[in-house]
């Protein structure tokens, strides 16, 4: 399990994120959400050990995060950010295969590649595995990005806004494949993401940040409502029942 | 800081500027000066005054050019390449066409710094990683490779130390006949008073200025050209003064901003200002001989870059 | 890839056999054993250059950066300068290359330890800010330098000129066998962190959620940059771009990102590179140049091109 405790952190005197304290339920979908500038991805950061907080803790199945060991660590949890541009010119093979750096330390063995081949497939990229990175689309490179976090394997898989500048077809893709994660492997999946319907209609729980703290956490159905969207965005957004899903009409 | 407190400072240190030197001349000497001291102070004492306000304005103003085109604070003559570029043009000049023209040889080393720097400015156009702190990094590295090509020939032709040596930015020789050529910056720098804004419009990209009706190219082109041309005069005239294009500015937005019509007319006085400091310091240390004003404003010049690279950590972090 | 690296292992062998046999003269055992000296005095500054340029881009994640630029070639020639400024040409400190050699490998770490100090202390250790603080520092070094060096007596300057170039015509057996020993020792050290090579490639936010200690394997792998480059710098004297341009090659020519074949390759070449370097600057330009400045010639050249290729597409 994940928890974290009373964690903040401040750029040049300003407070991004304060004593945020949270728990994180096993093998279910966690979105964070909020306005511009409220910390979700700072918060993210902090938890996958990306950035260093400057106060409160952040414990891994009990143990904190810094007392892990790194290696260790990264067969337990794993972080994909937002902008993935590296300098080297990959293959999606060879890309996915970093994967299992936790557990090959560089040398892989047979059973990592068959992991590597397994993780290729559930993205359904076969087909396009000896391509370079950057022959690719946005949304393939995504799906190249997701599979390496699948092959790493690990039981928590933090992302930070993995639909960035994807367009409807492969966001509901993204969507359904960290729906799955979590289904079938039981992994438990924590997200940054702007849109709420999206939030709304994958996750199973949502913490919402509002000035570096948190405003309510709950069920997606406690926080995907009129009065507690109002509070966190300040504006209005009634809510719709579309075919079982709550749908936030925020348009106009 | 008031502009008339520089202004101030500015007049104080001309006058003392005048009366400090080897040779005896002092302000009360003015109304009865032997004709030695008259012939000091109008062939070497004036000229090297005016010299310095000029190479000081200069510097700086094309420094706050070059950052504006580019919109990083840390992009000057020396950080881009633009010095070594024309130090490799002088090299070239004398060896290829040796019994060229002063103004000749001018030329060509303006061809070269010009191509030198616009070659960074394109290249920054295109670089997809834009860390502010990359690009001076890059630009010094292109400066140092540009110095390596300007060794390869100058050890062939055994010119080294001369290369060094009149390179070395040093306003002792400076007296009539030797720094007039300084005098082109004048009106360049009248027209980059009147171009201001538009290189501010133009840093922001190609497409805001076209959006806002610009010729982009045109600017920067005319931006390039400005800078490049004050940096060949200074150099020529005096040598290389490192950083002082890249620091005055810095410090004028620490007190003014960014507003350009405001910090143009500090930058002007301060880097003259801060080039008189410098010069008289380099004069008396060791009195009665001189310290380059190079060296005085290379040391000086890299611990105030360094002291505002800190500061801008402290600030970010 | 197994086949060009062979061509390359190759290649750097019969560079080298031309080298020591070529123009064998008549007492050649005196001649051979000379040569030999040389040759070894190359491999190694040329290996240690290469190897340290490569973990260096590999970290900072950059092509066109180099260690040289952090301002220990330009306190390389501010030390020697230094020394015949003040203590002149014929002085003990100058002619005596042990001493001269402790003393400037000594100031040089002294100056990286400082320098790491004065930025890791702070927070967001930014490598990039590390670099340029670097740089600024060689800038300022290299405006002393030139002052003394204008003042120095024009002979004075030859002996000076004489170490800003790399030269390998004088090397100094008991130097190449500490050099060796020191290089032996860190080469040794910096196989445990060979492994973490190919991820750190891909950024740093890859390699930490990969489990690597970033923070800590970024230090020890500047360190050993800072003695690779510090003790070949004082051994033969600077050769800025050798890094730069044999990398680029051997990223060129192997077409990988994997340093396990990387390493032997980039190292291969730096040797081909020099030791050819030499070849023809003794036989075909005999003596008039040095085999730095055709290498840093080249390598500027080379980056150059780069570049303009870059800002092109």
């Amino acid at each position: 399990m994940i928890e974290v405790q009373e964690v903040s952190k401040s750029y040049a005197g300003k407070p991004v994120v304060e004593k945020v304290s949270l728990k994180i339920r096993q093998g279910s979908v966690t979105s964070f959400i909020g306005p511009n500038g409220a910390g979700k991805s700072t918060l993210l950061a902090m938890i996958s050990r990306l950035l260093q907080k400057d106060s409160g803790k952040v414990l891994i199945d009990g143990k904190d995060i810094s007392d892990w060991k790194s290696t260790e660590l990264a067969k337990k949890i794993s972080i994909l950010k937002q902008s993935n541009q590296i300098n080297l010119r990959l293959t999606v093979r060879e890309l996915v295969s970093f994967g299992r750096f936790p557990y090959s330390q560089g040398k892989l063995k047979k059973e990592d590649w068959e992991k590597v081949d397994e993780a290729i497939a559930y993205m359904d990229l076969t087909d396009l595995q000896h391509k370079y990175l950057d022959q690719l689309s946005g949304g393939q490179n995504q799906r190249a990005f997701i599979a390496m976090v699948i092959a790493q394997n690990t039981e928590y898989i933090l992302l930070d806004e993995p639909l960035n500048n994807l367009d409807m077809k492969h966001s509901v893709q993204i969507m359904k494949v960290l729906r799955r994660l979590a289904e079938e492997l039981g992994k438990t999946v924590i997200i940054v993401i702007h849109d709420i319907n999206f939030a709304s209609c994958y996750s199973d729980y949502i913490v919402a940040l509002k000035d570096g703290k948190i405003v309510k956490e709950g069920p997606t159905e406690a926080i995907i409502d009129n009065k507690v969207l109002e509070h966190i965005y300040d504006m209005d957004i009634p809510i719709e029942l579309v075919n079982g899903n709550r749908i936030g009409v925020y348009f106009k | 800081m008031k502009v008339w407190m520089l202004v101030a400072a500015l007049v104080l240190l001309s006058v003392t500027s005048l009366f400090i030197g080897a040779e005896n001349l002092s302000i009360t000497d003015l109304f009865s000066m032997t004709d030695r001291q008259w012939q000091v102070l109008t062939i070497s004492r004036i000229p090297r005054l005016v010299s310095l306000l000029i190479a000081g304005v200069s510097m700086s103003i094309a420094g706050l050019i070059m950052q504006q085109l580019s919109r990083n604070k840390f992009v000057s003559p020396t950080t881009a390449g633009t010095d070594d570029a024309a130090k490799l043009g002088i090299l070239v000049a004398l060896l290829v066409f040796a019994s060229a023209t002063t103004m000749q040889k001018m030329l060509i080393a303006f061809a070269f710094a010009l191509a030198g720097t616009y070659v960074f400015m394109k290249f920054l156009d295109r670089i997809k990683f834009k860390d502010t702190i990359f690009i001076p990094l890059v630009g010094l590295m292109f400066g140092g490779i540009i110095n390596s090509i300007t060794t390869f020939f100058a050890y062939k032709n055994d010119m080294i130390q001369n290369v060094t040596s009149w390179l070395q930015g040093s306003t002792s020789a400076i007296m009539t006949g030797r720094y007039e050529l300084l005098y082109i910056s004048v009106p360049l720098l009248i027209f980059a008073y009147l171009y201001a804004n538009k290189f501010t419009i133009a840093g922001m990209g190609e497409e805001f200025s076209v959006n806002l009706g610009l010729n982009h190219k045109f600017v920067v082109n005319v931006g390039l050209i400005i800078v490049a041309l004050v940096s060949v005069v200074v150099i020529l005239t005096i040598g290389i003064i490192p950083f002082l294009g890249l620091i005055i500015p810095n410090i004028v937005t620490l007190y003014v901003g960014d507003n350009l019509k405001k910090s143009l007319i500090h930058t002007a006085l301060l880097g003259a200002v801060f080039l008189l400091v410098c010069d008289i310091v380099g004069r008396l240390i060791i009195y009665p001989y001189e310290i380059p004003i190079g060296l005085t404003v290379g040391v000086i010049g890299s611990i105030v870059f360094l002291y505002l690279l800190m500061r801008r950590r402290a600030y970010e972090a | 890839m197994k086949l060009k690296l062979t061509m390359l292992a190759v290649l750097a062998l019969g560079v080298i056999a031309a080298f020591l046999f070529l123009d064998l003269p008549h007492n050649w055992e005196y001649a051979l054993d000379r040569r030999v000296k040389k040759v070894l005095a190359i491999a190694l500054t040329g290996g240690a250059i290469a190897y340290a340029t490569l973990i260096f881009q590999t970290m900072t994640n950059n092509r066109i950066l180099t260690p040289n630029v952090i301002g220990l070639d330009s306190l390389y020639m501010l030390i020697q300068t230094f020394v015949i400024f003040f203590f002149g040409a014929v002085s003990l400190p100058s002619t005596n290359k042990m001493m001269n050699f402790g003393f400037t490998v000594g100031i040089m770490l002294l100056f990286v330890a400082v320098l790491y100090k004065l930025i890791f202390k702070r927070e967001g250790r930014n490598l990039f800010f590390l670099l340029l603080v670097g740089l600024v520092m060689g800038t300022m070094f290299g405006s002393m330098t030139t002052f003394m060096q204008v003042l120095i007596d024009p002979n004075d300057f030859l002996v000076v000129q004489g170490k800003m170039f790399a030269s390998f015509n004088n090397v100094n057996t008991d130097l190449l066998v500490l050099s060796v020993i020191i290089l032996a020792v860190v080469a040794l050290y910096a196989m445990r962190f060979s492994k973490y090579l190919d991820a750190m490639s891909l950024g740093k936010e890859h390699a930490v959620n990969l489990g690597i200690p970033y923070n800590f394997v970024v230090m020890n792998l500047l360190v050993i940059v800072a003695i690779l480059i510090a003790v070949s710098t004082a051994l033969v004297g600077p050769i800025t771009f050798l890094g730069l341009l044999v990398v680029n090659v051997g990223y060129q020519f192997m077409k990988t990102y994997r340093h396990s074949i990387l390493i032997p390759s980039t190292m291969l070449i730096s040797v081909i590179a020099l030791i050819g370097g030499q070849l023809i600057v003794e036989r075909v330009f005999t003596f008039e140049t040095t085999v730095s400045v055709i290498i840093n010639f080249i390598g500027g050249a080379y980056f150059l091109y780069l570049l303009l290729r870059e800002s092109k597409s």
